[in-house]
């Protein structure tokens, strides 16, 4: 007589430690194996590419800071960018440091944030405390130049709000001398940690082909042994004069994917520390009148002044008809922005590519046989945030 | 950018008909096509030696209300081995299909619920479509330029009924939507009343 089983639906979330926000996961399971999953997602929509339709581009930034919340100026770059190439702007070399410092500061936020919750996910919770304590550091930084914590604002169509406060880099060259210290302490709790190792390696292996067909990109595609990172391929800004390396996984698993964000970490902080050394003295922004506010100082001198901060904070600066597509190496994979511009001085459309998207697409292939346990490790390591897959 | 107008130019020369318009601007290419061109234009582009866009970035859609072909969806692919992006663009009108593009790029999946959950344009041949961002039971199709920023429902809890309702949106003041533009060059308001 032939045994009848009967797959049992599990709804994981939307409410779940492990879910990383707001993901509702619908698993179909045998016994303990995951057969299917189906993430329903949206569930943090709140219209970003509808409301960038309806505000200038100026008020569009904050709403980048939105989208990925962990490392907010990393989207607003790509936003920055797309304007100034359609605009043929040139951005001031200190400019170009200063946004580059900060994405790099953004990179290291978003990946201590992944490696110390994917460890609690399976079970450790100290690399969290430790590695919070560093975060807490790296977002008085963008305080102290940006004055929030979080949603910075701070990068313009052609440079970036405002220069750094005095001190400001003597702090940030503290911390890149005690960071990779940091690393090596976290490194120690997990990398030969036999429970960490248990619960990642050979869990959720992505193929060299299998990533390149779910368009996955950032470190996803370079844990499955893909050389590809946007900072060298397709530099922009002052990469091409930073002297980085680009770590590559081999085996495409989560413990692969944590590696290479280890690694990551320590190039970052050397980007940080060349940028210090190269920075040079100048301005931070466009001198454009037309697109970038002229200092408050002159504005109770200069009659042309005022008339530009008038136009430029009502009107807005107008985009010529244009479309393009820029795309920056955001810490979790490729973040592109989609900007058509009409002539006005709003975006006619504006489409956000989240990287995250494709990567939870994948989850069903990545989970479609491992076991319940293996989902938050999975989950862990594709490095989710729900502001950007849900926009 | 030589090597992208050499790239344009083979590509026109293989695909000869099927392209419509092409161009090479900001490093990229823009390829301009038919919608029942679109399954062989995307496998051409995959598989070719020449071309290899072996990812495809994303897809949208973008809505021109004033058109006859209302609508104009985007494919967004990418080459690694020769390090180049290309655009590839048609215009639909409403309720015409598109031929879903799963079967060659399985992450097509998401990329077009998500582009018939916002335009409500259908894919034919999608295994699952499926609104995916807005909310269970959802009605409307919310960046299509016609849909009000506000939307139609309000989402809150009710005491009395002790669970989440949905009300029609009441708004306490009027959408605020000014008009900054230059009166010198003509704005909206000045131009209707010349009109009457």
């Amino acid at each position: 007589m032939a045994k009848q089983t009967k797959t049992l639906n599990l709804n994981f979330g939307p409410q779940h430690p492990a879910a990383h926000g707001v993901l509702r996961l619908i698993l179909e399971l045998d016994g303990e194996v995951v057969e299917k999953a189906d993430p329903h997602i949206g569930l943090l929509h709140r219209g970003t590419e509808k409301l960038i339709e309806n505000k200038t581009y100026a008020q569009a930034v904050p709403y980048f800071d939105r989208l990925d919340y962990v490392a907010p100026m990393n989207q607003e770059h790509a936003f920055a960018l797309a304007i100034e190439k359609i605009l043929k702007i040139e951005v001031p070399i200190r400019a170009q440091f200063i946004r580059v410092m900060f994405c790099e500061i953004g990179r290291i936020l978003s990946h201590i944030l992944n490696i110390t919750t994917q460890a609690l996910d399976v079970g450790a919770l100290t690399p969290s405390l430790w590695g919070f304590e560093e975060r807490e550091t790296l977002m008085t930084f963008y305080e102290r130049v940006s004055g929030s914590r979080l949603h910075a604002n701070y990068f313009r169509a052609g440079g970036v709000h405002q220069d750094m406060p005095r001190g400001l880099d003597a702090d940030i060259f503290d911390f890149t001398k005690k960071f990779p210290k940091i690393i090596d302490d976290l490194e120690s709790l997990l990398t030969e940690n036999r429970i960490f190792k248990q619960r990642n390696v050979d869990i959720g292996v992505v193929s060299k082909q299998d990533a390149l067909d779910y368009s996955f990109s950032g470190v996803m595609l370079r844990g499955s042994n893909v050389p590809w990172d946007l900072r060298k391929s397709q530099p922009y800004d002052c990469y091409d004069q930073m002297d980085f390396k680009i770590p590559v996984g081999k085996n495409g698993d989560c413990y692969d994917r944590y590696l290479c964000r280890v690694e990551e970490m320590r190039e970052s902080v050397k980007i940080i520390n060349q940028c210090l050394q190269k920075m040079p003295k100048g301005p931070i922004k466009s001198t454009d009148g037309k697109i970038s506010p002229p200092p408050k100082k002159e504005l109770k001198e200069s009659m042309e002044a005022l008339i530009h901060h008038f136009k430029l904070f009502t009107e807005g600066y107008r985009v010529e008809k244009d479309e393009i597509y820029t795309a920056v190496e955001a810490p979790k994979g490729e973040f592109g922005v989609y900007l058509i511009s009409d002539g006005s001085s709003k975006p006619y459309k504006c489409k956000i590519r989240a990287p995250g998207f494709s990567h939870l697409q994948a989850m069903d292939y990545l989970i479609k046989g491992h076991m319940l346990a293996d989902v938050p490790a999975v989950l862990g390591s594709l490095d989710i945030v729900f502001g950007e897959i849900d926009r | 950018m030589e090597n992208l107008i050499n790239l344009e130019k083979k590509i026109n020369s293989e695909l000869t008909t099927k392209i419509n318009s092409s161009r090479v601007k900001h490093n990229q290419i823009y390829l301009s096509i038919d919608s029942n061109d679109i399954i062989d234009v995307i496998l051409f582009m995959k598989t070719n030696e020449y071309t290899k866009f072996r990812q495809l970035i994303d897809i949208t859609a973008v809505d021109y209300p004033e058109k006859e072909q209302r609508f104009r969806i985007v494919y967004l692919l990418l080459s690694h081995e020769f390090n180049t992006r290309v655009l590839i663009e048609f215009d639909i009108s409403e309720g015409e299909k598109v031929p879903s593009l799963t079967k060659i790029f399985p992450s097509a999946n998401w990329m077009e619920r998500e582009v018939f959950d916002m335009y409500g344009i259908d894919f034919k041949d999608h295994p699952d479509l499926r609104r995916i961002l807005t909310d269970y039971g959802f009605e409307g199709y919310p960046l299509r330029k016609d849909f009000p920023i506000t939307g139609h429902n309000e989402v809150r809890y009710s005491e009395e009924t002790k669970k989440v309702i949905y009300e029609p949106v009441k708004l306490e003041q009027n959408y605020r939507n000014f008009d900054y533009e230059s009166p010198w060059e003509g704005t909206k308001y000045i131009k209707n009343q010349e009109k009457e």
